[in-house]
């Protein structure tokens, strides 16, 4: 089957988000008070082929694991839908890789 | 006769001909070695030099972390080969797993080009062996992401084991600890965001970047890590 994977990245809570602040304030400015908490993220769209929507979720998250996003300052989230017919959100949070100096290439290392 | 260092060119690294000049007149050998290649050759040191490795699409270093010489330069530095990544570098190596931490865009959110005051935090270094603590030095930064970040496990580790190498003394980005540079637990690998390169004659505004080259390839002479 097709999916439409959707990866939400955005850095992680307690790690300063000069850009998010500086647009809230900019919000602040035109009126609208109350918006609180913004955080600047990036989104990624992309479709793969897969048996079934959690193995689709799965490659999802490799991919973001892997390289679209940074676990030391960024979280993830990650949906996937059959490019035709229904919608549902799987939730999935990249871990936190312990920081050591040790000399590593990821997976392929 | 001059030791061989390699200088990492990936797509878009723009300072390999500076980090070369500088290296050359310290009487060192430099050879330019293009990322996509296998092998790092017959080197006794490795500089990944600044730039916009692959335009810094995704996250600065993100890519670059996956091309192919990387392999090599990542078993160098097991080895206990001095490595050097200077600003995109030290992001190359931060994204590799190589070094600790993160840089993310400076908190004043503005891309910096300056020179900047730092203080050598510890000689216990493959770049600073030949600088007392507290040394001064003022060595320009050019970068918008720059902002050392770690979390406060990471940053306890790294005051203990006495691995924070430089600091500014007025911190210019928003760095934790006003972190300018960091290595790793062997003290072979270095990352900065200053560029000692720009600062080797006395027509670029200062030659203090040459203290730390000049530790750089003396470490690469004796072919290991700094004794500690």
């Amino acid at each position: 089957m097709r999916f439409e994977i959707l990866v939400e990245v955005r850095l992680r809570p307690g790690v300063a988000d000069p850009e998010g602040s500086t647009i809230e304030r900019a919000l602040s400015a035109l009126g609208f008070k109350g918006v609180e908490h913004l955080r600047v993220g990036k989104a990624f769209r992309f479709e793969v082929d897969a048996p079934d929507e959690a193995s689709a979720v799965a490659l999802g998250s490799e991919v973001t694991d892997r390289l679209l996003a940074n676990p030391v300052i960024e979280e993830s989230e990650v949906t996937a839908r059959p490019t035709s017919k229904s919608t549902s959100k799987t939730r999935h949070t990249t871990r936190v890789e312990p920081m050591t100096g040790s000399t590593s290439l990821g997976k392929s290392g | 006769m001059g030791k061989r260092v390699g200088v990492v060119v990936f797509p878009g690294t723009n300072c390999e001909h500076d980090v070369c000049r500088a290296l050359e007149g310290l009487g060192a050998r430099p050879e330019l070695l293009w990322h996509g290649a296998r092998t790092i050759g017959d080197v006794d040191a490795i500089v990944l030099p600044g730039g916009f490795a692959h335009g810094d699409y995704l996250r600065p270093g993100a890519i670059a972390r996956f091309s192919p010489l990387m392999e090599g330069v990542s078993r160098f530095a097991r080895e206990g080969g001095p490595v050097v990544g200077i600003c995109n570098g030290f992001q190359v190596l931060t994204e590799a797993g190589m070094l600790p931490g993160a840089l993310q865009k400076n908190s004043g959110l503005r891309f910096i080009c300056a020179p900047v005051d730092l203080e050598v935090v510890t000689s216990r270094s493959v770049i600073t062996s030949g600088s007392e603590p507290g040394t001064k030095l003022r060595i320009p930064v050019n970068h918008f992401e720059g902002n050392y970040t770690c979390d406060a496990e990471t940053l306890a580790k790294l005051r203990d084991d006495d691995r924070i190498i430089l600091r500014y003394l007025h911190n210019p980005n928003g760095s934790v600890d006003a972190i300018a540079g960091v290595c790793n637990e062997g003290r072979n690998v270095v990352g900065l965001m200053p560029h000692p390169e720009r600062a080797s004659d006395p027509l670029l505004g200062s030659t203090d970047g040459l203290v730390l080259l000049r530790s750089f390839l003396e470490a690469a002479d004796r072919g290991a890590s700094v004794a500690v």
